[in-house]
């Protein structure tokens, strides 16, 4: 067998993979509450709940309506793309233009509402989502087995981003965003409906986020606080990648999940901090993170 | 086109405009009109509250008393997105070019409000500097290039009153006089301009009328025939 560094390839290779994974789920996380920093200014926790709401979705749409995982996989979305729709109109417009602290009490305390309900509702526990039929099994790579589903996942998380980061940077609807972004005031005044875009925008970061939890639902376990654990991790790769940076949350949130793959291999007691000492590596050398524009 | 050049059709009247930032009281009651077709200027010293007027015409101010009646519709009152779309253009003081957009989208950028307005190929054909730059970032531009940019960003809409604030301001020469011939242009074809100024030079030969402004309130209304008449009432309150 080939050795990396003392590594069995085949071991370093699997710790990759996984890495990507989890760095697929970080990129579409992070992408969402770049979106929403970008044109709303809010640090967005509820984010991690919206994540978890996603993963429910599709959990209780199975159960209850038969609904299967490609129906969810929209539906997720949708229905809590909505309700981020909801929250912007009626709660988070209201302090628009108030202090960054303001949106990030409203949204932290949301989550833990929500969080606590589905505690009560659900159990700590959680729930568990079966694997699609035409997605089960996997491809023996001959170094490694690859599970069918995890290929998915990378793949498709991939095309989301990408497809993200087109109708932003090339599209003209993109460009009502990044002129919102930096000045909404004016856009107004050239007859775009700023709100309206804005609402849009909350409710498509909060789609985006459920999309990555019904993505997750058959591989990781549907808890109540699946969310809330991911987003600290999230919220270092968006600090890396540069507040509002579109590109910077896609890669580094994949960058972030390899790293901590790369070091699962070698000192697995770093993996869960790895990330955490980038972060404070990056704003020491540049404050305004990897892709962000220096304030 | 015809009936744009129709005279007396009132394009703009402002009765009793006042408007606040927060507490403080910045237009204290102003009355002005424009006919169609015209250019007037609102002319003052810095802080006499000229590009407040513009802004407070936009719905860009906190809040507004008064009536402003654009092309015969009351637009007190109404959402700030929806008065472009009566067909009204306006040009920020700071210009407001967008960085994070290259040239051709800053140029794309606002809706069209009405249907007339100048093509993309009419518009590089009059600032041939923008179709040279069309893909650089909207900042990387020379000052006098974003104030192109700027201006013909809102001719493209076909918007039929543009309310320009400050267009000259810190330009050479040169460029000023090639804005001075695209305003005769445009006041040939037909549309209604409001312009706020700092350079009387400027603006003296292109203005039907001016309105003098201080401490936010109209002072005096001078014909283009009275200038002349007037000088000493204008260097007093110019400081020209």
């Amino acid at each position: 067998m080939t050795m990396v560094l003392g590594i069995p390839l085949g071991v370093l290779l699997g710790q990759l993979l996984l890495g990507l994974i989890n760095g697929a789920f970080y990129a579409l996380l992070s992408l969402g509450l770049a979106i929403i920093f970008g044109l709303l200014r809010i640090i967005n926790f509820a984010h991690g709940a919206q994540y978890m709401l996603g993963a429910f979705a599709a959990v209780l749409a199975l159960k209850y309506f038969g609904v299967n995982y490609w129906a969810a996989l929209l539906l997720g979305p949708l229905l809590v793309g909505v309700l981020g729709m909801l929250i912007e109109r009626y709660l988070l417009r209201r302090i628009a233009g108030e202090d960054h602290l303001y949106g990030l009490l409203l949204t932290f305390g949301l989550a833990l509402i929500v969080e606590g309900s589905f505690v009560k509702l659900f159990g700590v526990s959680g729930a568990s989502y079966p694997m699609p039929e035409q997605l089960k099994g996997g491809y023996n790579l001959g170094f490694m087995f690859l599970p069918v589903y995890r290929a998915w996942v990378i793949v498709v998380a991939l095309i989301v981003c990408l497809a993200t980061w087109f109708m932003i940077e090339r599209t003209r609807l993109g460009s009502y965003l990044r002129a919102g972004t930096e000045n909404p005031k004016l856009m107004q005044a050239f007859g775009i409906n700023v709100p309206l875009l804005i609402t849009l925008t909350y409710g498509f970061g909060a789609a985006l986020a459920a999309f990555a939890g019904v993505l997750a639902a058959p591989i990781y376990s549907v808890t109540p606080t699946m969310g809330a654990n991911l987003l600290i991790v999230v919220f270092a790769v968006v600090v890396i990648g540069g507040m509002g940076s579109i590109m910077g949350a896609i890669v580094t949130g994949l960058a972030m999940g390899l790293i901590e793959g790369v070091t699962k291999v070698f000192y697995p007691e770093a993996a869960n901090t790895v990330v955490f000492l980038v972060m404070v590596l990056v704003l020491l050398v540049r404050p305004a993170g990897l892709f962000g524009k220096e304030a | 086109m015809s009936n744009l050049h129709v005279p007396n059709v009132e394009q703009l009247r402002v009765v009793d405009l006042h408007a606040f930032y927060g507490e403080s009281h910045i237009l204290h009651g102003i009355d002005l009109h424009v006919r169609r077709g015209e250019l007037i200027t609102l002319l003052g010293r810095n802080g006499s509250g000229r590009s407040t007027t513009l802004r407070a015409l936009m719905n860009m101010v906190g809040r507004r008393t008064g009536s402003i009646m654009i092309n015969g519709r009351e637009t007190v009152g109404m959402a700030a997105h929806l008065i472009p779309r009566l067909g009204v253009g306006y040009c920020p003081e700071e210009r407001g070019i967008f960085a994070s957009l290259t040239v051709e989208e800053n140029l794309l950028l606002p809706p069209l409000v009405r249907s007339d307005g100048m093509s993309l190929d009419e518009i590089y054909d009059m600032f041939p500097n923008l179709y040279e730059r069309r893909f650089s970032q909207g900042t990387r531009l020379s000052g006098g290039e974003q104030q192109m940019l700027a201006m013909a960003r809102i001719l493209r809409t076909g918007a039929n009153l543009l309310l320009l604030d400050e267009i000259t301001e810190g330009l050479a020469p040169v460029i000023v006089q090639k804005l001075a011939q695209v305003l005769i242009k445009l006041k040939n074809k037909g549309l209604t301009i409001v312009l706020v100024e700092q350079n009387f030079r400027f603006a003296a030969p292109l203005a039907d009328r001016h309105y003098l402004m201080d401490h936010g309130q109209i002072v005096e209304e001078i014909s283009a025939a009275e200038l002349d008449a007037k000088q000493g009432l204008l260097q007093s309150c110019l400081g020209v």
